[in-house]
């Protein structure tokens, strides 16, 4: 049995049985109560788990417009032995709140040896939506990855959306869930099972192909698949490897694909200099130099700050056609 | 809850302790066996003795880089804190956390913290959870007059009201943020007046009676407890060391201020009081000090392969 719902709501189911099974994990953010979120993932819950007309609802706590002050309290609380849920509006107000989120959660464990846990999960729209302008826009999955103890992770499809929060929930580290705005309206289906999870830290291959390996993550990955289609009808037979997981990442089933192919595109929304897919190109070309049959190939983000008039936001973001076109430069 | 107040005594012997403790991490730290930076709290004895005695063994605390001495009046081991310092397998982080990162579970340690300020969201973060779960525990956390200027601590001052935390904010004031006088450095000088613009309870209490701190404390836990939300307490004290090892502190003030406040610092004020058992006290806690330094000294340094575990749980 499977369910037909989009990423939105996959997530919402999630969270909301999480709640429901375990009184320690709890939601924070800003508008999330009453007005049910920016991006209404939490459309509902504030009657879920309470009463619309207390001044407080502490498992879905409204907080003041505050980054670093609320996401300092998730931590602590955290620290303490609850599994907060902290929304983000946009990760890029994320930024506001660096301090708390790498000196402090990403760290303690380390510098504890193993004594406190921060079991957190920072979720929220990552990357470009439409004409967010340049402050609201960013890409912040590559930045979070470069962090020793956060685990990032970024589904790509519906099932993933809500398997993968679970994980997250349940995950005893501090977890980065990023949810690209432009994923929230995607279709798909569910397996019917409150217990479904999704492991962190395993790719999946969502296209096989023999011709080449095209690797992504997010919405990349949706990409991918789009360009693959075009692909298909010149005749190239393309491989879409899901990354799912940044941190950790499954260089693995990343490596296996591309002795497969022996050629590889990486994509990823984030600036393209130093972003995320750099990383992964550098390792494939580490540790698969042998089996390469051409050079591993980025298609990034304009290194610029995002533009607000969408034909030239259009152009910051890659494409299907900007995939086909590195997909021909080296096949 | 009605903690028995301790005696001079009692104040004294907490607090000769933490001064041995500090004349010994000074002495190694001067003869090179201690590295990076040592942030003494030399003057400021009565806030953590007085402070730490009027919470339960199971209350939240989060300090400063400076914050050792409620560390252990909390009731951590001494040899473990001393293991931690000297960076041995033996301490309480195993010797990864080190002298800024102090942890202990066992007695609600949330950190002592590198960042100015940034231990305050732990602390309401656990306050929180204490509400959530209904566990009645209350969080305080330490921070200097320096730390009144990070936003991080006004926005949790602004949520700590909100919702009624129980969440004690303990401000030392020594009058110098590091290496400047608040007047150079606040806009406004009055502490306890910024506080109340936040709507917090304030309290003002000589931090340099160790008395007169545990009933601050005690009043402040107790309506903390009954669900009365958070208080800002400002505890005028003095530190008269620099603000670490590389300081004389003596730079930005005159010998003359530094000794004016030696000359009446609590423990020798104590000491006056309590009389010829005074030295015997000190004796018996030098003899401590110097055992723990001397066992943590013969510890082993954490095994290399440490290096890369616990990084995730």
């Amino acid at each position: 049995m499977s369910l037909e719902m989009t990423y939105r709501e996959a997530l919402a189911k999630s969270i909301e049985e999480e709640m429901q099974k375990n009184p320690e994990v709890f939601i924070m953010g800003e508008d999330i109560g009453r007005y049910q979120g920016t991006f209404k993932v939490t459309r509902g819950f504030v009657e879920k788990f309470g009463s619309r007309s207390a001044n407080y609802n502490y498992r879905i706590l409204d907080t003041p417009i505050t980054e670093c002050g609320f996401t300092g309290i998730g931590i602590g609380a955290a620290m303490a032995g609850l599994r907060p849920i902290v929304e983000f509006m946009t990760m890029s107000f994320s930024i506001l709140a660096l301090d708390q989120i790498i000196n402090h959660a990403a760290k303690v464990h380390y510098m504890t040896n193993g004594e406190v846990k921060c079991p957190i999960v920072f979720r929220g729209p990552g990357g470009a939506a439409k004409q967010l302008s340049a402050q609201h826009s960013h890409s912040m999955d590559g930045w979070y990855a470069h962090v020793p103890g956060l685990k990032v992770l970024c589904p790509a499809t519906v099932a993933d959306a809500y398997g993968m929060m679970k994980s997250a929930i349940a995950d005893d580290n501090p977890v980065i869930f990023y949810e690209n705005p432009g994923l929230y309206t995607v279709k798909g289906e569910i397996p019917d099972d409150i217990n479904y999870t999704v492991p962190i830290g395993k790719a999946q291959i969502l296209r096989e192909g023999k011709d080449i390996s095209l690797v992504g993550y997010s919405r990349m990955t949706q990409v991918h698949l789009a360009a693959a289609e075009l692909l298909a009808k010149d005749g190239i037979d393309c491989e879409v490897v899901d990354v799912r997981s940044l941190l950790p990442l499954d260089t693995e089933t990343i490596y296996n694909s591309v002795r497969k192919t022996h050629r590889a595109v990486v994509t990823y929304e984030d600036w393209r200099s130093g972003g995320f897919g750099a990383e992964i190109v550098s390792r494939i070309q580490e540790d698969c130099f042998d089996d390469l049959d051409a050079p591993v190939v980025r298609v990034g983000g304009l290194n610029v700050p995002m533009p607000y008039a969408r034909n030239l936001e259009l152009l910051c973001i890659p494409s299907e056609e900007d995939v086909v076109a590195a997909v021909h430069k080296i096949r | 809850m009605g903690h028995v107040r301790p005696t001079d005594e009692q104040f004294f012997r907490t607090m000769i302790r933490l001064r041995h403790v500090e004349k010994a991490l000074s002495d190694l730290s001067a003869s090179g066996q201690l590295r990076g930076s040592l942030h003494l709290c030399e003057g400021q004895e009565a806030c953590p003795a007085g402070a730490c005695a009027a919470l339960e063994k199971e209350d939240y605390l989060t300090a400063t880089y400076r914050g050792h001495g409620y560390v252990l009046a909390k009731g951590t081991s001494l040899d473990k804190l001393i293991a931690e310092v000297l960076g041995r397998s033996t301490g309480l982080c195993k010797g990864k956390g080190g002298k800024m990162h102090l942890f202990d579970q066992e007695f609600g340690v949330l950190g002592t913290n590198g960042i100015v300020g940034a231990g305050v969201g732990t602390a309401c973060g656990a306050a929180l959870a204490s509400k959530l779960d209904g566990t009645n525990r209350v969080a305080m956390t330490v921070f200097g007059d320096g730390a009144n200027n990070q936003g991080h601590l006004m926005e949790c001052w602004n949520m700590a009201v909100l919702y009624k935390l129980p969440v004690i904010f303990f401000c030392e004031n020594n009058l110098y943020s590091e290496m400047t006088p608040l007047s150079r450095s606040h806009g406004n000088i009055n502490l306890s007046e910024r506080a109340r613009g936040f709507g917090l309870h304030t309290e003002s209490v000589n931090g340099n009676d160790p008395h007169a701190v545990f009933e601050v404390v005690s009043k402040t836990a107790d309506r903390a407890r009954q669900g009365q939300g958070p208080t800002f307490i400002e505890a005028m004290t003095y530190r008269t060391t620099g603000h670490y090892q590389a300081d004389s502190g003596t730079a930005y003030r005159t010998k003359e201020e530094v000794e004016d406040w030696r000359s009446r610092s609590p423990i020798l004020l104590l000491k006056q009081r309590i009389g010829a058992i005074a030295e015997e006290i000190e004796a018996e806690e030098l003899a401590i000090v110097q055992a723990s330094v001397t066992k943590a000294l013969s510890e082993p340094t954490p095994n290399p392969n440490q290096a890369m575990t616990e990084v995730f749980a």
